[in-house]
C-alpha cells in the first residue's frame, strides 16, 4: 500500500477570509483505505480544509488531486462524483421522514414517475449489510437516537457513491458507548476499502482509531505522524504549542447556606408532555453542581425554568431564602442570578452592536449601565474596559462590534460581564463549547473563582472531563429526571455514560 | 477616523441616488424623451418657493408615518397598519375636535391626544393577536387596514357627518374652529425673508414633527427602554435571556407605533382640510413604509427620505405640461427604494469585512506584544 498513489492529495492549499488566513499552504496526503485523522484546536482550520475538500469552498491557492488526477470542485456534487462524501457534525436529516426517505433524498431511484421504493430499500439493506451498519429503513428519523442518526448520515453518503468519507467531529454528539460502536463501524468500513478522514480534537480517540494523524495549528499542517510513534502528550503539544490545562478543582469551598434550591420542579409542554419531572436539588454557596446528560434530556428546560424563561408547572425555586418561582427573568437577574447561555451567539450577544452594549446585556437595568430610565454609555464603556482587562479579552476597543471577536474572546466577554455583575448564583450552560484551549482554561478558572467567592454554580455541560473536574456534586439527567447523584471524585466517564444513556436501567431490570 | 466614518455613511445613499438616476434615465430614454431635459425641468420647477413649501408639507406627514413604521422596525416588528390607524384616528380626532366646546390651545391638544389614543388602540389589536394567538403582525395589521377603512366610512356616513348641508355632496365632519387649528409658519418664513406666494402655506405641524423626531431619537438610543427595544430587534433570543419580556415589548411597541401613526393625518387636518372628509389624504401609511426603509430607521434619514419623496411628487407636476408622463417619478421612487436597500447591504458587508480585518490585525499586534513581554 505504501507505494500506491495517495487517494487524496492536497498541495499548498491556502484559503483567506476577511481578517484571517484559515488555511495557509496546507499539505495533506491520504492513502487509500486508511483512517486519516486531522487534529487541531478549534479554529486551527480543520473545518475549512474539509469544506474545500468537499467542494463547499474553493481554495485561493493550491491544488487538489484525487487518485493522482487534479480536480477542481465547484460544489459538493463534484466532490461526490469523485467519491468524496461528508458526514457533518450537525446532522442534515429531515426528522419527519423515514430513514429510507432521508437516505435517498435527492437521489431517488425512479420507476416511471414514481420512486422505486423497493429498489431503494434493497440497495440500502445491501449497503447496511456489507458495511455492518445496522439500520431500520422504515423508522422515522425523529424516533432515532443520536448514534443511529449518525449511521443514517453515513449510509446516506455511501448511498451517493462515496468511497472517501469525511467525518467532522463525529464523536462530539455521542456518549462513550456510542463512540465505541461508531469506531467498530468505521473499522468495518475500512475493511471494505473505504478511506476515512476523521476530524477531531479528542486525542484518545485519534490515537485509538487512526492509521495516520495530521496535526493542524493556526491554519497550517504542522506534522504528520503515526499513532504508535507519539504519546498523547506529544500530540497535544503539537496541537496546542504549549501545555494543556486541566479542569481540576482543589479543596472544597462548600459552605452551609444554600444559594439556590429547586424542589419538585416539573415542566410540561402546552400539550402536556412532561419535559422535566419533579427535579429537586440544593446548591450551596461555594458549590459547583454539575448536570451531566446527553443533549435533549431536559437540560435546556431546566435552565429555562431556573432563568424564568419558561413557566414552571409545579415546584418551587428558591434563591437563598426567597421563593423566585414566579419572578420574571429580569427580576431574577437583578437579584443576582448570572447566566452564561449555551449558545453565545444566539443567546448571549448582539453581534452587530458595540462591545459596551454587549457588556450591558442582561444587566441593563443596573449600575453602571443605567441611571434611572437612561442608559449610561460612559459607565458601560468604563465597565467594558474593566472586563476586557480583567478577563483578558483580546479586543481592539470597546466600540467595535462583537462579531470581530473570536469565539473564545466572545465567551470571555460573556463570562466577564456575568462575573462582574456581582452575582449570588451562576448558571453556566456549556460554557466551553467550541472555544479554544486557552479560552477554555480561562473559563474554568472563572468558574473555580466563582466557587471560591461563595457563589453557587449550576454547571450544565456535555464535556464529561469538565463536569468531573469542576463539580463538587454531580447529577445525571435522563429523560427529564435526575437519575443519579454521583461523586465526581470517584466516578469514571464509563459509569457516567451508562447513566446518561439509561443503560443502568436495563442492567437493573435485567 | 471620524471623517472616514462619515464618508462611509454617505457612500450608500449617494451611490443609491446615482444608481437611481441612471436607471430612471434609462426609463426616460425608453419612451424617447431626454433624461437631461426631464431632470432639468424637475430641478428648476422643484426649487421654486411654492414647490419647496408643497414638498415640505407633503414630507411632514410622511416623516411622521416613517417614524411610526421605523420604531416597529427597530425591534423587528412590522406595523403595516399605519394607513388604517391614521385614517381612523383622523376621523375620530377631527370629529371630537370639532364638537367639543373647549378653548383654542386645549382643542389642539385634545385633537392630538384623541388621534394618538385611537391610533394606539387600533394598532394594539395587532399586538394582542400576536401575543395571544401568534398571528403575525404583518398579516393582522394589513387586514386591519381594510377593517379600519370600512369602519371609518361607516362611522362618518352614519354618525359623525355634518348634517343639513344643502347642495354639498361631500360627506364630511363639522369644521374645526380656526382657533383650534395650528397656524401656518408663513409668518415665520416672512420674518426670515422668504415670501411665499398666495395660497402657499407651510404647515404649522413642522415644529411638532421635529419634536417627535427628537423624541424618537432619544427614546431609541438614549433610554433603557430603547436599549431593550434595539436588543429585541437585533437578537430576540438574547434579549429574552437578558430579561426583556418579549410579549410586553410587542404590546408596548404596537401601542407606541400606533400612537405615532395616529398623528400622521394631523398635519393635513390642521393645515389643509380642517375636518375629516371622504376624500381625506390617503396612502401616507403605505408610503411611510418606504420612507422608513430608505431613511434606515434613523430620524435624520427618514426626514431626508420624506423630503425627497415630497420633492419628487411636486417636481413631477411640471412634466405633464412638457409631454413627459409624470409617472416617471413613480419609477424613480421605486428604483430609489431598491437601490437604497441594495447599496446599504453592500456597504454594510464591505464595512463589516474591513472592521473584521482591521480588528484581526490589531489583535495580532496585541498578542505579539503580550508574548514579547516575559511572563
Amino acid at each position: 500500500m505504501s507505494e500506491s498513489v495517495p487517494v487524496v492529495e492536497l498541495d499548498g492549499i491556502t484559503k483567506r477570509f476577511p481578517g484571517v488566513v484559515a488555511n495557509d499552504r496546507v499539505e495533506l496526503r491520504v492513502m487509500p483505505g486508511e483512517v486519516h485523522a486531522i487534529v487541531g484546536e478549534n479554529g486551527a482550520g480543520k473545518s475549512t480544509l474539509m469544506k474545500i475538500l468537499y467542494g463547499m469552498q474553493r481554495p485561493d491557492e493550491g491544488t487538489i488531486r484525487v487518485a493522482g488526477a487534479e480536480v477542481h470542485f465547484r460544489s459538493p456534487k463534484d466532490a461526490l462524483a469523485k467519491g468524496i462524501g461528508m458526514v457533518h457534525q450537525h446532522f442534515m436529516l429531515a426528522d419527519n421522514l423515514t430513514v429510507l426517505e432521508n437516505v435517498i433524498l435527492g437521489f431517488e431511484p425512479r420507476r416511471g414517475p414514481t420512486i422505486d421504493v423497493a429498489q431503494a430499500k434493497e440497495r440500502i439493506e445491501k449497503l447496511s449489510g456489507s458495511y455492518g451498519l445496522p439500520l431500520q429503513p422504515d423508522r422515522l428519523v425523529e424516533d432515532l437516537a443520536v448514534g443511529e442518526r449518525q449511521r443514517v448520515e453515513i449510509i446516506k453518503v455511501l448511498y451517493r457513491g462515496a468511497r472517501i468519507l469525511i467525518l467532522d467531529e463525529p464523536t462530539a454528539v455521542l456518549v462513550p458507548a456510542e463512540v465505541e460502536d461508531l469506531f467498530d463501524h468505521l473499522r468495518e468500513l475500512q475493511r471494505e476499502g473505504v478511506t476515512i478522514i476523521f476530524i477531531s480534537h479528542k486525542l484518545e480517540e485519534v490515537l485509538t482509531l487512526a492509521d495516520t494523524i495530521t496535526v493542524m495549528r493556526g491554519g497550517r499542517t504542522v506534522a504528520t505522524v503515526k499513532p504508535q510513534d507519539v504519546t498523547r502528550r506529544q500530540l497535544a503539544e503539537l496541537m496546542v504549542g504549549s501545555e494543556l490545562p486541566r479542569p481540576e478543582t482543589r479543596e472544597s469551598t462548600v459552605r452551609d447556606d444554600i444559594a439556590m434550591s429547586v424542589h419538585g420542579l416539573t415542566v410540561r409542554t402546552k400539550e402536556g408532555r412532561v419535559l422535566l419531572e419533579s427535579l429537586s436539588f440544593d446548591i450551596r454557596r461555594g458549590e459547583v453542581l454539575g448536570i451531566a446528560g446527553v443533549e435533549g434530556n431536559g437540560q435546556r428546560e431546566l435552565v429555562e425554568a431556573v432563568m424564568g424563561l419558561s413557566p414552571v408547572v409545579e415546584g418551587t425555586i428558591r434563591l437563598g431564602e426567597r421563593v423566585i418561582t414566579r419572578w420574571s427573568t429580569r427580576t431574577r437577574r437583578e437579584n443576582g442570578i448570572s447566566y452564561i447561555p449555551e449558545d453565545r451567539q444566539e443567546m448571549g450577544l448582539l453581534l452587530p452592536s458595540p462591545l459596551w452594549e454587549n457588556t450591558m446585556l442582561g444587566h441593563q437595568t443596573k449600575e453602571p449601565f443605567a441611571r434611572g430610565p437612561w442608559i449610561d454609555a460612559d459607565g458601560a464603556r468604563e465597565r467594558t474596559r474593566l472586563v476586557l482587562d480583567d478577563f483578558r479579552v483580546v479586543a481592539p476597543g470597546v466600540d467595535v462590534s462583537a462579531y470581530v471577536l473570536s469565539g473564545g474572546n466572545q465567551q470571555k466577554l460573556i463570562v466577564g460581564r456575568e462575573m462582574t455583575a456581582d452575582p449570588l448564583m451562576l448558571i453556566a450552560a456549556q460554557p466551553t463549547r467550541g472555544i479554544d484551549v486557552g479560552a477554555q482554561a480561562a473559563v474554568w478558572d472563572e468558574i473555580r473563582r466563582a466557587r471560591k467567592l461563595g457563589l453557587g454554580v449550576l454547571l450544565i455541560s456535555a464535556d464529561l472531563e469538565e463536569l468531573i473536574g469542576l463539580s463538587d456534586t454531580l447529577y445525571v439527567i435522563f429523560r427529564g429526571r435526575l437519575v443519579a447523584r454521583l461523586d465526581p471524585q470517584t466516578v469514571t466517564p464509563q459509569e457516567l455514560g451508562s447513566y446518561m444513556t439509561g443503560a443502568h436501567l436495563e442492567a437493573e431490570e435485567g | 477616523m471620524r471623517v472616514r466614518r462619515m464618508l462611509i455613511a454617505l457612500l450608500a445613499p449617494v451611490s443609491a441616488l446615482v444608481l437611481a438616476v441612471l436607471i430612471s434615465s434609462a426609463a426616460v430614454l425608453l419612451i424617447h424623451k431626454s433624461p437631461i431635459t426631464t431632470f432639468r425641468l424637475m430641478a428648476s420647477f422643484g426649487v421654486r418657493t411654492d414647490s419647496l413649501i408643497f414638498a415640505a408639507n407633503e414630507a411632514i406627514p410622511l416623516f411622521v408615518s416613517g417614524l411610526a413604521v421605523a420604531i416597529g422596525f427597530k425591534m423587528g416588528l412590522f406595523n403595516i397598519g399605519v394607513e388604517g390607524q391614521y385614517t381612523l384616528a383622523a376621523l375620530v380626532a377631527a370629529y371630537v375636535g370639532a364638537v367639543t366646546p373647549v378653548p383654542g390651545v386645549i382643542r389642539i391638544v385634545l385633537i392630538l391626544l384623541v388621534a394618538m389614543i385611537v391610533g394606539a388602540a387600533w394598532a394594539s389589536i395587532g399586538g394582542v393577536l400576536k401575543i395571544t394567538r401568534g398571528v403575525h403582525e404583518v398579516i393582522s395589521t394589513i387586514m386591519l387596514n381594510f377593517v379600519a377603512f370600512g369602519i371609518t366610512a361607516y362611522l362618518l356616513s352614519h354618525f359623525l357627518k355634518q348634517q343639513n348641508l344643502r347642495g354639498d355632496f361631500v360627506i364630511k365632519t363639522k369644521e374645526i374652529p380656526s382657533s383650534g387649528l395650528i397656524p401656518s409658519l408663513n409668518g415665520l418664513l416672512r420674518a426670515l425673508g422668504v415670501h411665499p406666494p398666495a395660497g402657499s402655506e407651510l404647515y404649522g405641524f413642522l415644529p411638532l414633527a421635529i419634536v417627535i423626531g427628537v423624541a424618537y431619537y432619544v427614546l431609541v438610543w438614549r433610554t433603557r427602554f430603547g436599549y431593550d427595544l434595539r436588543a429585541s430587534g437585533s437578537n430576540p433570543d438574547a434579549a429574552r435571556v437578558s430579561g426583556v419580556d418579549s410579549r410586553a415589548m410587542v404590546m408596548k411597541m404596537m401601542i407606541l407605533s400606533g400612537a405615532i401613526a395616529g398623528l400622521v393625518g394631523m398635519p393635513d387636518l390642521f393645515g389643509l382640510y380642517h375636518r375629516y372628509t371622504i376624500d381625506f389624504v390617503a396612502g401616507l401609511g403605505f408610503t411611510g413604509i418606504a420612507v422608513a426603509l430608505v431613511g434606515r430607521n434613523h430620524p435624520v434619514g427618514i426626514a431626508l427620505a420624506a423630503f425627497l419623496f415630497g420633492f419628487l411628487d411636486r417636481a413631477a407636476q411640471i412634466l405633464d405640461l412638457e409631454g413627459i408622463p409624470k409617472e416617471i417619478t413613480i419609477i424613480m421612487r421605486g428604483v430609489i427604494i431598491l437601490c437604497v436597500v441594495i447599496a446599504y447591504e453592500v456597504v454594510r458587508r464591505i464595512v463589516q469585512a474591513q472592521e473584521v480585518r482591521a480588528a484581526a490585525e490589531r489583535m495580532r499586534l496585541m498578542t505579539q506584544e503580550a508574548e514579547s513581554v516575559p511572563a
